[in-house]
């Protein structure tokens, strides 16, 4: 392990460089965020991821985000394992009828101020799921939604677009 | 003549299902079939409904045999197959749900996937039962005893992963029970199949469960030529296997990096987390999307690969071979981490053989199937591969069978680049004047998957079943749980990392 250490220490940094935010999600986050809100919830915002019935595939590059490339976190932006501690909800899938109630649940669980981001084509409104029986078809339709990053599945540039937007919004 | 051939030969074929065969049985011959099963002559490789029917697939070993058994449920029931065989129970759960069929004699008469949110009853059934849609109670089973205490875990879990509710039970730090409660990310993809045109069938496919989606997109695809008796050319298999391999390498990486990080041990999720990325960068360019999401297609693949998209694939192999190797002796040499795999959730051999456990969870435990030493359109029989195995069972040899199958996805990569044949990657589908099935068993990462569909006259798929291998997986982490503490609760999920999309449908 030690030589693995050491190597890291010769080596430069596989960490790219930041993304400019997403104008179009600035725009919506622009209409949509509350101005005291951005105040509060200041530079540094904590992530809590919520599968909605994805296929798992937005988990994936969510993921991704976390890794030596992208590194999130030098942003200030960090998942968190409950929505107790969460400024942010981070949510896939097309929702299901099946995990509506535990979305609902999850949001009203996070501290005010929050904001939801949708992540992924079947967030927006159902995506290739939408007509069907199980799914509820788009996250707006259960908690008020902030910001839509769309993708089958967003990349995490895109995702990290999409984030630092509401660094800067 | 095979005990599986003489249930056949005693049934009605059914002429138009391909490349296995498939007979339409008599109440009796489906009992007969459920005791191949349960006597472990056959594997049970899927159960699943229609309206008026339920299909079994069944595989026999020594020579190994395929074929799908049908009995129409005349009077809306069918006789268990659970009852004798327990891996059928959960399927039978499910399509009772889904389409009001009876599985008669069986013990388990709990709702699985339906929640009793979807505002109706049985939707793909005979007869659709409106539903208030306010969620049912469910019944956990019950355990008594003294000083046992339960911990509810998710649906919503601490991670960034899929969400299920597990009920443990412990004794102190032991855990006497785990029962899963799964059915969360139902997004009722069957019934969206129904009556889809093959393309929106096949993207659907590719999103039963992200992780895998390039084996689903083949697996689907494989089942379409399949029922229209085409064959995708000889280069669109090979770049098939090829994005099949990659997800398998991505895949493993990213487990092997989170298994460790789930005893504490960041550093190899950091490396593996480099090597996973560098995967996912050079599908991208070698098939212009990361996850060769909707890449594979019926009729053959969606664009060729480039010399670029080759550069990228060698470059790949040569960089995982010169850094996977240290992270292996990082692992197999660091006491504290062995001391949470080695022993840890062990799997029994035999259960691992009754669930006909896929992939690495099987292959750890003493099975040796592996779907890509099948017959089939996929070159693997060209191609030079050992099927990785381990016996002991545990997260140690789930850990070891996935290390090896990385060494060999790597070399089945280099083969591939090496034989690479030229000529075009897509046929045009044939119509059909009449309806056809096929049926494809595709190895995918976690392990065989099997897709089974209906086209109809028109071309549009008329019924698609996709059985996910987490299926006959997920049953399987609530017994090797059983007596662990627990903490290593999370090491052993990861060390089978089922899918719940896949499971749910």
């Amino acid at each position: 392990m030690n030589k693995l250490l050491l190597q890291a220490l010769a080596l430069p940094p596989v960490t790219e460089p930041a993304p400019a935010p997403d104008p179009a999600a600035l725009a919506e986050l622009a209409a949509n965020v509350d101005a005291a809100a951005r105040r509060r919830l200041g530079r540094s915002l904590s992530i809590r991821e919520v599968d909605a019935g994805s296929c798992n595939g937005c988990e994936l590059e969510i993921h991704a985000l976390n890794n030596a490339f992208y590194d999130l976190e030098r942003f200030g932006l960090r998942f968190v394992a409950s929505p107790r501690h969460a400024d942010v909800l981070l949510v896939t899938g097309p929702l299901t009828a099946n995990m509506r109630e535990a979305l609902v649940r999850t949001y009203h669980a996070t501290p005010d101020p929050k904001w939801v981001v949708a992540a992924g084509d079947c967030a927006v409104d159902g995506g290739l799921f939408a007509g069907s029986y199980a799914c509820v078809g788009g996250i707006s339709a259960a908690v008020p939604v902030d910001l839509h990053i769309r993708g089958c599945p967003p990349s995490p540039t895109q995702l990290l677009k999409g984030l630092l937007s509401l660094l800067s919004a | 003549m095979s005990a599986l051939g003489d249930i056949l030969s005693a049934g009605r074929r059914i002429t138009t299902h391909r490349p296995w065969p498939r007979a339409v049985l008599d109440r009796d011959g489906w009992e007969s079939a459920s005791f191949l099963a349960a006597d472990g002559r056959c594997t049970l490789l899927g159960l699943w409904g229609e309206w008026d029917t339920v299909h079994m697939a069944l595989a026999s070993q020594d020579p190994l045999e395929i074929a799908v058994v049908s009995l129409p449920c005349t009077d809306g029931s069918f006789p268990s197959v659970g009852q004798h065989h327990p891996p059928a129970i959960r399927p039978e759960r499910a399509i009772r749900d889904l389409f009001g069929l009876v599985p008669q004699g069986a013990d388990d008469a709990r709702r699985w996937l339906d929640h009793g949110r979807w505002g109706k009853r049985q939707p793909l059934g005979a007869a659709v039962h409106p539903d208030t849609g306010a969620g049912d109670a469910y019944a956990f089973l019950p355990v008594e005893g003294e000083s046992l205490h339960q911990i509810p875990v998710g649906p919503v879990h601490a991670g960034i992963i899929e969400p299920g509710h597990f009920r443990f039970t412990a004794n102190g730090e032991t855990v006497v029970r785990l029962e899963e409660r799964l059915g969360y990310v139902h997004k009722g993809t069957e019934s969206l199949m129904a009556g889809a045109d093959v393309a929106r069938a096949a993207k659907l496919a590719g999103r039963i469960s992200g992780d895998t989606t390039a084996a689903y997109g083949v697996a689907f695809a494989q089942a379409v030529e399949a029922a229209l008796d085409v064959t995708a050319p000889p280069r669109a298999q090979w770049l098939r296997a090829l994005m099949i391999e990659l997800e398998r390498i991505a895949n493993h990486l990213g487990d092997f990096g989170a298994i460790c990080n789930d005893a504490s041990f960041s550093i190899m999720l950091a490396h593996c987390g480099i090597l996973r990325e560098r995967v996912l960068r050079a599908a991208d360019i070698a098939f212009g999307h990361r996850l060769m999401m909707d890449r594979a297609v019926p009729g053959g693949v969606a664009r060729d690969v480039t010399s670029e998209g080759v550069a990228a694939m060698r470059a790949l192999v040569a960089e995982i071979r010169a850094r996977f190797p240290t992270l292996v002796q990082l692992y197999d040499r660091t006491t504290s981490l062995q001391d949470r795999t080695v022993a840890t959730g062990r799997l029994n051999p035999a259960l691992a053989r009754q669930f006909g456990a896929g992939g690495f969870v099987g292959r750890a435990a003493g099975r040796d199937f592996d779907a890509r030493s099948l017959a089939g359109p996929l070159p693997y029989r060209e191609l030079d591969f050992a099927i990785a195995t381990r016996t002991e069972g545990d997260v140690n040899a789930r850990i070891w069978v996935r290390i090896d199958e990385v060494t060999q996805s790597l070399d089945l990569i280099d083969q591939i680049l090496e034989r690479l044949p030229d000529g075009p990657v897509q046929v045009t589908l044939p119509g059909a004047s009449e309806a056809r099935e096929g049926m494809a068993i595709v190895e995918g990462f976690r392990g065989d998957i099997l897709v089974w569909l209906r086209l109809g006259a028109d071309g549009k798929v008329a019924r698609c079943h996709l059985r996910d291998p987490s299926w006959f997986q997920w049953p399987l982490l609530e017994a090797v749980i059983e007596g662990n503490i627990v903490a290593d609760f999370p090491l052993c999920n990861k060390s089978f990392n089922c899918s719940y999309s896949g499971h749910d449908l």
